[in-house]
């Protein structure tokens, strides 16, 4: 008989903290400049340095750990963990490994199959390595060339716990994760760049059974889409080497995007003993309860309970909620535009068809666009007072997005008032009905059908403008 | 005391390619000098908190204020090789 499987993953995710500065020195940390131009003595580890850890940092993993519902240490301490490659420049990198920032938090993450809670296991703060340039593919090159910029970029590590029973499990933790930090504020993370990285250990074991099965750690997936792609194939690997009763081995694999599989890195690197210990360099650190508690204060409203909220509060549909809360400044758009006109329903109508397609078409962030809240706001006032006509407003709003003017000065300029006055209504058509005698007969031989024929006519004429309530109306008494 | 196999593995991860007789001489001397470290578990420590740290400090923090960096071609001064702006360094995969 077939043995059933249970997939079990946990996640090693590692952010970039947007910070102005490097963790352990006053190097810049921006992005672009030319090779090795931000370094200093300090991020090239040359001997007789001392780092000096950034405040900001340390707010940042606090706050990170706080919205992840960890526990925040009092005491917390820096280590070596040490090991040769040519992108760490000391032969040891500065992370923590005891005593972690903070501690035992989770989070909750929803997919089609309901809702789940995924633990974390723990946050905590390093450095980044230099990048490699390798002269040709890595196992075939001549040398490496290293470009130092990136080292002693600051980094938070969030460790999970194997919690999550399929890729698609995977992908929202990461979904949520990364909003998460993203209404943080406190990490770009973008997953094409690399200021979010993402490795995962999977492994299956028989439906029942407690203790975990080999597993494969994976690495090298540079998409929240790679990352599932990933796992599902490692998950269909692993299941056929036992179901044809093969030992998975331990191993780490890379992912090939080109290839869509995992490749095995054995033999690729050494087994590992980082001979962790404190870093005799820094001094501990020592977070007061008033410490966390300032931090505390700052932290915005989090993605997962603005999502249950915009539910309750506005009665929208789970899917709107989703989508809005899915960006922090879309979300904020909202909520504003609430206070100009108040129908929920609608403004999210308008911000997920029309702004999200501009939005598309332009790849533009919320951020960088030019509608604001008043604008979005007193537009759709327009529409429900009947100055413009919703197929107008697109228009409208199309200007807007292009200019940043205000609605009121677009109908203005550019006539697009619509048209609710009797008698000039009643002019054209007239004159529509004049000019079309089959469809007049059409309709009072019962084929209601043509009324829309000549309401289109009426709305050509007057490009859109006339009120298409007053015009129908019309019709029917004029044409009866 | 430590093993010759101790020794072999240390070395491994260090890099270090240790000649037989040196492997031997190792073995002595970091056995002594770990068994000379090893007087400090003589003490009682039972109500001593564990401390990684002999200066009475802690939070030693800086600003999140980006200053200068070193001039790239001090940097590189001392590099063995360069190229572009970039250290080079061997190839890391071993012929195996």
């Amino acid at each position: 008989m077939a043995t059933n499987y249970e997939t079990v993953i946990g996640l090693e995710v590692h952010l970039q903290l947007s910070t102005e500065s490097k963790i352990f020195c006053g190097c810049s940390t921006s992005f672009g400049a030319d090779p090795n131009e931000n370094t200093c003595p300090v991020c090239v580890g040359l001997p007789g340095t001392l780092p000096v850890l950034n405040k900001k940092v340390v707010d940042y993993a606090i706050m990170a750990g706080l919205a992840l519902n960890c526990e925040i240490a009092e005491y917390s301490k820096f280590d070596r963990k040490n090991y040769f490659y040519p992108d760490l420049p000391k032969a040891y990198q500065i992370s923590q490994y005891d005593l972690p920032v903070a501690q035992d938090g989770q989070i909750e993450i929803e997919t089609e199959e309901g809702i789940f809670n995924i633990g974390v296991t723990r946050v905590h703060l390093e450095e980044d390595a230099g990048k490699l340039i390798h002269e040709g593919t890595i196992d075939k090159s001549t040398g490496s060339l290293i470009d130092y910029n990136r080292g002693g970029i600051p980094l938070i590590e969030i460790v999970s716990e194997p919690d999550m029973r399929s890729p698609a499990q995977a992908r929202a933790y990461l979904t949520e994760l990364k909003k998460t930090m993203e209404y943080l504020d406190i990490s770009d993370c973008n997953m094409e760049e690399g200021s979010l990285r993402c490795d995962a250990n999977v492994s299956l074991r028989p439906v029942g059974q407690k203790e975990l099965g080999v597993k494969a750690e994976l690495k090298n997936m540079n998409s929240f889409s790679s990352v599932e792609k990933g796992l599902e194939y490692e998950v269909a690997r692993q299941k056929k080497l036992l179901d044809n009763n093969k030992e998975v081995v331990q191993e780490t694999r890379t992912w090939d995007e080109k290839l869509n599989k995992t490749i095995s890195m054995r033999g690729k690197e050494e087994a590992h003993d980082y001979r962790y210990f404190p870093e005799p360099d820094l001094v501990p650190l020592e977070i007061s309860r008033e410490w966390v508690a300032e931090i505390n204060e700052t932290l915005p409203e989090l993605p997962r309970e603005k999502y249950k909220r915009f539910i309750s509060e506005f009665s929208l549909p789970a899917y709107d909620a989703g989508v809005l809360t899915g960006d922090k400044e879309m979300a904020l758009l909202f909520e504003e535009t609430i206070s100009y006109f108040n129908d929920p329903k609608t403004i999210s109508n308008w911000i997920m068809s029309e702004y999200l397609r501009l939005l598309n078409e332009s790849e533009l962030t919320v951020s960088a666009s030019k509608i604001d809240a008043e604008g979005l706001g007193t537009m759709l006032k327009m529409v429900d007072d009947g100055v413009i006509s919703g197929k107008i407003a697109k228009t409208v709003f199309e200007k807007m997005f292009e200019t940043g003017d205000r609605p009121a000065a677009i109908v203005e300029e550019e006539g697009l008032k619509q048209i609710s006055d009797s008698d000039k209504l009643a002019e054209i058509v007239n004159r529509i009905i004049a000019d079309n005698p089959d469809a007049v007969e059409d309709i009072q031989a019962g084929k209601d059908r043509a009324i829309g024929y000549l309401v289109g006519q009426v709305m050509k004429e007057t490009r859109g403008k006339a009120n298409p309530g007053m015009v129908n109306k019309m019709l029917r008494e004029k044409v009866k | 005391m430590i093993s010759r196999k101790d020794v072999e593995y240390v070395a491994n991860l260090a890099h270090l390619k240790l000649a037989e007789k040196e492997k031997e001489e190792y073995t002595e001397q970091i056995g002594s000098i770990i068994d000379y470290v090893d007087k400090l578990k003589e003490l009682d420590t039972e109500n001593v908190t564990p401390t990684a740290y002999t200066v009475p400090m802690k939070n030693v923090l800086r600003d999140d204020k980006a200053r200068e960096s070193l001039n790239r071609k001090k940097t590189l001064a001392n590099a063995p090789d360069k190229k572009n702006g970039l250290f080079k360094a061997p190839r890391i995969m071993s012929d195996n």
